[in-house]
């Protein structure tokens, strides 16, 4: 049934186009709608995919890779340090008190202790593509369920290491090896028959490696690429980048996530971290979208009729036990309860690394056909459920907890986004960005010309590269979050284009405008725009008062002059826009409005004083007095 | 020799024909600096430093202003609020000003007979300058009567002729030195005798 490459992706394509929009019509997450497509299109229900479901898996665990190079962008290194003690504190305590609780559930329902500990480590670790990418989707990044969530996952990560490394150990010796057995694996790596001494020192040395490229090798292959100023090469280097991370920590044996991860908190502080995001966006959810796909159509049904009990009281048991296992370290960790039923019931269900471990252990005779797919099914089942799980939480049970608001940020490592947005930083937004900063305002500033941002950057303004007129970009600076846009950018086209691509994405953000000429600031205020700043105007009527000082006129009465002239011509400017847009008349108008600017003038030049300053004039005065 | 700084604002200088003939006539004296208020700051932004360096120079301080509603252009109720500024004009070592003489020179509409009890206006100058009069005093400064150009709406060009020599001979009174004491019995420094005589 299955047939070409062009089918496949049609139909995980049509699949996924399906039921998303479905899901989320309904207010459930595009998590949930990946999965059913997943069963869906898989070999129970319709059939269009069979077997080659795992191979999918394993080629859409990449956009988990992504995901985790996506986050590293996020967490500048000095925060991430600063969580250090949640990472190991509370992922420690999930993982050790979970691992214990399951090996001793398992070897009392009879299985074997290597059983045991190979399924238990499986169970242990949660989902991080199910977790982040719902955190992600509900903005829960900045509350204390989303930062130790992510500690907890990343913990997890880093220990998934330790267990690869375990589960050959655990062989029956009284089987024989089966040669070659995990050659197929993604995990095997060039350091395994060296001892642990120098494998530590291989690993130590990799992670160094990533530091020192992502600081000497990729920024300044990327401002080199930037400068051919094509956006495809710039999307290119971001997918070399991920692919080479994740190439190298398979290499020494680190999970590649883990890998991408650290490589993009060593890219956070570079100019270019809103333009990696934006570049990787589409990707990781593309990929994501397969991976969820992927493992809905894993879930084989046979295998849960043939034992339906055993199958939902393990989902079952395990889900409850992962969950009070949470609960109680949140508790600990002194966690408000409606942060720690999201965090309990969040993480409960067993994560993608199951996949790899159980199969690891099928291939080195640990576990056998059948306990391999029953807990295979477990696991796809216990993440399709996290979802409706995470429904079932938030609409039923927390609202009875109370509070439910996400709390004043107090860990802002994560997505900090400023209020403004300033786009151009040439001579126009330079001046903007330096007088906001005067008074303590930092604005996230992108400009499209890397040489600038280099040279901006080193003088301690958070400047980034980019093309402002492409939503994604504009995305993953915080347009969402943003309360101000100020568009700076030299070029009136850019600027109309990118105003009435955030009018009709993000009505809400206010944007302040640089229009170059009348002609654009009346475009842009036929937008509905009301804050269009001519960019001639001040300094021209400023030149000019400076003349009539010259000439002798008193500063005052210019600077009143002044002020009334700018007024009365932004005036003329708004009257004009508000005119239908017919180019012959347009002109006619303009030359209209010309001539009767130019007699206004003539008078105030005969009365020689504005209007509204006779009461200082006391030739006047007197002349009424007589 | 001590030296006079004149504060002057108006805002329509241009059209004040009376400030225009009494500017010139003291403006280009060697001991004054003439300090023209709203030709330095047409947008009011005062440089309280500069200022403050230029109070330092004088040691007699005129506030040479028109007289509207009863008070000053809000320039140099401005340059009153921002350069007199705590613990160096007044309060604890605020002793910067100490010493030194101020008065007005006003130019009025009205005439000296609306500015009392039984007039339109109700109070006299004196009564009306108070606050200028109790600036100067919390800053350790003698007062000096105002010297005031009154009716300039029906004053002939004879008359205004006849205050600018006036003007001319207070600068040359003050730089003399007088007694704030002895001054101070009048209501009007025109009333000091050298002055008076000038009518």
């Amino acid at each position: 049934m299955s047939g070409s490459v062009l089918f496949q992706a049609i139909i995980f394509l049509a699949g996924a186009i399906i039921c998303v929009p479905i899901a989320k019509r309904f207010g459930l997450s595009s998590v949930l709608g990946y999965l059913l497509a997943g069963i869906l299109i898989g070999p129970y229900v319709l059939g269009f995919v069979g077997e080659e479901g795992e191979d999918i898996l394993h080629f859409a665990e990449f956009g988990v890779v992504i995901m985790l190079f996506l986050i590293g962008l996020e967490i500048e290194p000095k925060s991430f340090w600063k969580m250090r003690k949640t990472i190991v504190g509370m992922g420690g305590s999930q993982v050790a008190i979970t691992l214990l609780l399951f090996y001793l559930a398992f070897l009392t329902m009879g299985f074997s202790w290597q059983v045991s500990l190979v399924i238990s480590m499986a169970v242990v670790l949660s989902s991080t593509a199910i977790v982040l990418q719902t955190i992600k989707e509900k903005g829960l990044m900045d509350t204390s369920f989303g930062s130790s969530a992510f500690s907890v996952l990343l913990f997890q990560d880093i220990i998934v290491i330790p267990m690869l490394a375990i589960i050959p150990l655990l062989t029956n010796s009284a089987l024989p090896e089966v040669s070659g057995g995990h050659e197929g694996e993604s995990y095997t790596y060039i350091l395994e028959d060296l001892p642990l001494g120098i494998q530590t020192l291989g690993v130590f040395l990799s992670v160094v490696l990533v530091v020192v490229a992502g600081r000497y090798l990729i920024v300044p292959v990327l401002r080199l690429v930037a400068t051919t100023r094509l956006r495809e090469l710039l999307t290119a280097s971001a997918l070399l980048i991920v692919l080479g991370l994740a190439f190298t920590m398979e290499l020494v044996g680190l999970s590649p996530a883990l890998g991408a991860f650290l490589g993009g908190v060593v890219l956070a502080t570079s100019e270019f971290k809103h333009e990696l995001e934006s570049d990787l966006e589409p990707f990781k959810g593309l990929l994501l979208g397969l991976f969820f796909m992927a493992v809905g159509a894993s879930i084989n049904f046979i295998v849960i009729g043939d034992n339906p009990l055993m199958i939902s009281g393990l989902v079952f048991g395990v889900i409850v036990l992962k969950a009070i296992v949470l609960f109680l370290v949140g508790t600990f960790f002194k966690m408000k309860m409606d942060q720690k039923l999201l965090l309990s019931i969040g993480l409960a269900q067993i994560g993608e690394f199951a996949f790899v471990l159980l199969s690891f252990a099928f291939q080195l005779n640990i576990l056998d056909r059948v306990d391999l797919d029953m807990m295979l099914v477990v696991t796809a089942l216990s993440m399709t459920l996290a979802p409706i799980l995470g429904i079932v939480n938030e609409r039923f049970i927390l609202p009875k907890v109370g509070t439910r608001q996400s709390e004043p940020r107090k860990m802002d490592h994560i997505a900090k986004s400023h209020k403004i947005i300033l786009i151009g930083f040439g001579h126009f937004g330079s001046t903007i960005g330096r007088f906001l900063r005067s008074y303590g305002i930092e604005a996230t500033i992108l400009d499209h010309d890397s040489n600038r941002v280099d040279i901006l950057r080193k003088m301690g303004f958070e400047v980034y590269y980019g093309d402002a007129t492409r939503i994604e970009l504009l995305e993953s600076a915080g347009i969402a979050e943003a309360e101000l846009l100020i568009c700076a950018i030299d070029n009136p086209d850019a600027s109309i284009s990118l105003a009435s691509l955030i009018r009709e994405k993000y009505p809400q953000v206010k944007l302040m405008m640089r229009a170059k000429s009348r002609f654009d600031a009346s475009e842009l205020l036929n937008m509905g725009i009301s804050n269009v700043y001519r960019e001639s105007l001040e300094t021209s009527v400023r030149l000019a008062s400076d003349v009539l000082h010259h000439m002798g006129f008193r500063r005052y009465t210019v600077h009143r002059q002044a002020q009334n002239f700018i007024k009365y011509d932004e005036e003329s400017l708004r009257r004009l826009a508000a005119e239908p847009m017919n180019s012959d008349q347009y002109v006619f108008k303009v030359r209209e409005e010309m001539e009767q600017q130019e007699k206004l003038l003539e008078e105030d030049l005969k009365r020689g004083i504005v209007d509204n300053d006779h009461q200082w004039d006391s030739a006047r005065i007197r002349k009424d007095a007589d | 020799m001590s030296k006079i700084l004149v504060l002057f604002a108006h805002p329509k200088f241009e059209r004040s024909r009376v400030n225009k003939l009494l500017v010139e006539k003291i403006r280009k004296r060697s001991s004054v600096t003439f300090h023209d208020l709203y030709e330095r700051y047409p947008d009011f932004n005062i440089d309280v430093v500069f200022e403050k360096e230029l109070l330092a120079k004088h040691d007699i301080i005129i506030w040479h202003h028109p007289f509207y509603w009863y008070s000053c252009p809000p320039l140099m109720k401005q340059w009153i609020d921002v350069v007199l500024e705590f613990k160096w004009a007044y309060g604890p070592e605020g002793n910067a000003l100490k010493g030194k003489q101020a008065l007005n020179v006003l130019t009025l509409g009205g005439s000296r007979e609306v500015y009392c009890a039984e007039g339109r206006n109700h109070y006299t100058v004196n009564e009306f300058l108070r606050p200028f009069e109790q600036t100067a005093r919390l800053c350790g400064m003698d007062y000096l009567p105002p010297f005031a150009i009154l009716g300039t709406h029906r004053l002939s060009d004879n008359d205004l002729a006849k205050y600018a020599t006036q003007y001319d001979a207070l600068i040359t009174l003050l730089l003399q030195g007088v007694a704030p004491r002895e001054v101070g019995k009048c209501d009007y420094f025109n009333d000091v005798a050298e002055l008076k005589n000038l009518m």
